[in-house]
């Protein structure tokens, strides 16, 4: 490696900030990628963009029944295919998103939707980052609290020696 | 004593957390079904075997019945079919069949060749009244009551087990009554 000396004092850091970076780019690709896919399996075009969006938006959210982790969007499966058919219609016909939401849950049940809706059964699923970021929160705000009276009690008799 | 206490308490939640998550896992097997409980969909169809009259759900009001989602494209659907003539030979509950997405004359001759267990086929060409009974992959069989509430719902090929654990016990009581 060409590293000069003063660069190889921070090549710890530096090289570890390159891989956090690359495994970003990675998840983003991956995120990313099965949006493009879609264009291939569903080729649907409404009439409007506004409701191509909102078209687009709730066949990714919706789950294909046969091909659990894929959406309605992405899937080639018939099933898919005529559930995207029913989005169109329902849209077509003036529907809201969440008229096509209950459509599906009332058929399908909650786990057609790959966004949970907020009930009661499902409010632990929200609430739970919150309450864990407070938890961790706390704990990390008493654990800094206690290293820091730690150190005031280590200094003391040193500061002491020092001054004498 | 006390450091530990929290992360073993954590630990302890996490895994009862994770424990109910598996023991409920959809992937195990079937989805519950939102249907179960309610009123079957309403539906009006052509009859598979004579296209001029109709099968709708207001005509089978008012008595037990098998609700079963087949095709003949459907590998499972073959593998139950022998079951379901059993069914038709203990003259328990009648069958409706639901040809889903089909090719007609390809379905009445899988049941001229196999043997017609159903009391009437209606035909779902475009597979929309499959959708309102939530129906993700055939063959499915629904339970429905005189009142029209769904009260089982079987996904996969039906088997002896399914029909004398889960089936028979809640036409029971109406079996019963009969004799």
């Amino acid at each position: 490696m060409r590293h000069s000396r003063g660069a190889q004092r921070v090549r710890g850091p530096v090289s570890s900030a390159a891989v956090l970076l690359g495994l970003l780019g990675a998840g983003a690709i991956g995120v990313l990628a099965p949006q493009r896919l879609a264009c291939a399996v569903d080729t649907t075009q409404l009439p409007d963009p506004a409701l191509q969006a909102r078209y687009s938006g709730l066949t990714h959210e919706l789950r294909c029944m046969q091909c659990q982790n894929e959406a309605i969007a992405d899937s080639p499966v018939d099933l898919a295919a005529d559930l995207r058919r029913e989005v169109r219609d329902m849209l077509l016909a003036g529907k809201s998103d969440d008229d096509v939401r209950n459509f599906m849950a009332a058929r399908y049940g909650d786990f057609i939707l790959f966004r949970p809706r907020f009930l009661l059964r499902t409010a632990w699923l929200w609430l739970a980052p919150g309450v864990l970021l407070l938890v961790g929160a706390f704990v990390s705000w008493r654990i800094v609290r206690a290293r820091t009276a730690l150190v005031s009690q280590d200094n003391a008799p040193l500061e002491e020696d020092v001054s004498r | 004593m006390n450091r530990f206490a929290l992360p073993v308490g954590v630990f302890g939640l996490l895994v009862v957390v994770l424990a109910i998550g598996i023991k409920h896992s959809p992937n195990k097997g079937t989805i519950m079904s939102p249907l179960l409980g309610k009123p079957a969909p309403q539906f009006s169809l052509p009859n598979l075997t004579d296209p001029a009259r109709v099968v709708s759900s207001a005509g089978l009001k008012g008595r037990w019945y098998l609700f079963n989602v087949w095709g003949t494209w459907c590998g499972e659907c073959r593998a139950e079919h022998e079951m379901l003539l059993e069914v038709r030979r203990a003259a328990v509950v009648p069958l409706v069949g639901l040809d889903w997405k089909d090719d007609d004359a390809q379905a009445l001759s899988w049941l001229a060749q196999l043997g017609n267990p159903y009391d009437v086929v209606a035909v779902d060409r475009s597979g929309r009244t499959a959708i309102d009974w939530g129906v993700y992959g055939a063959p499915e069989t629904f339970l429905v009551n005189p009142q029209g509430i769904v009260v089982f719902k079987h996904v996969g090929a039906l088997t002896p087990d399914v029909w004398t654990r889960d089936i028979l016990p809640r036409l029971a009581p109406r079996a019963a009554a009969k004799s």
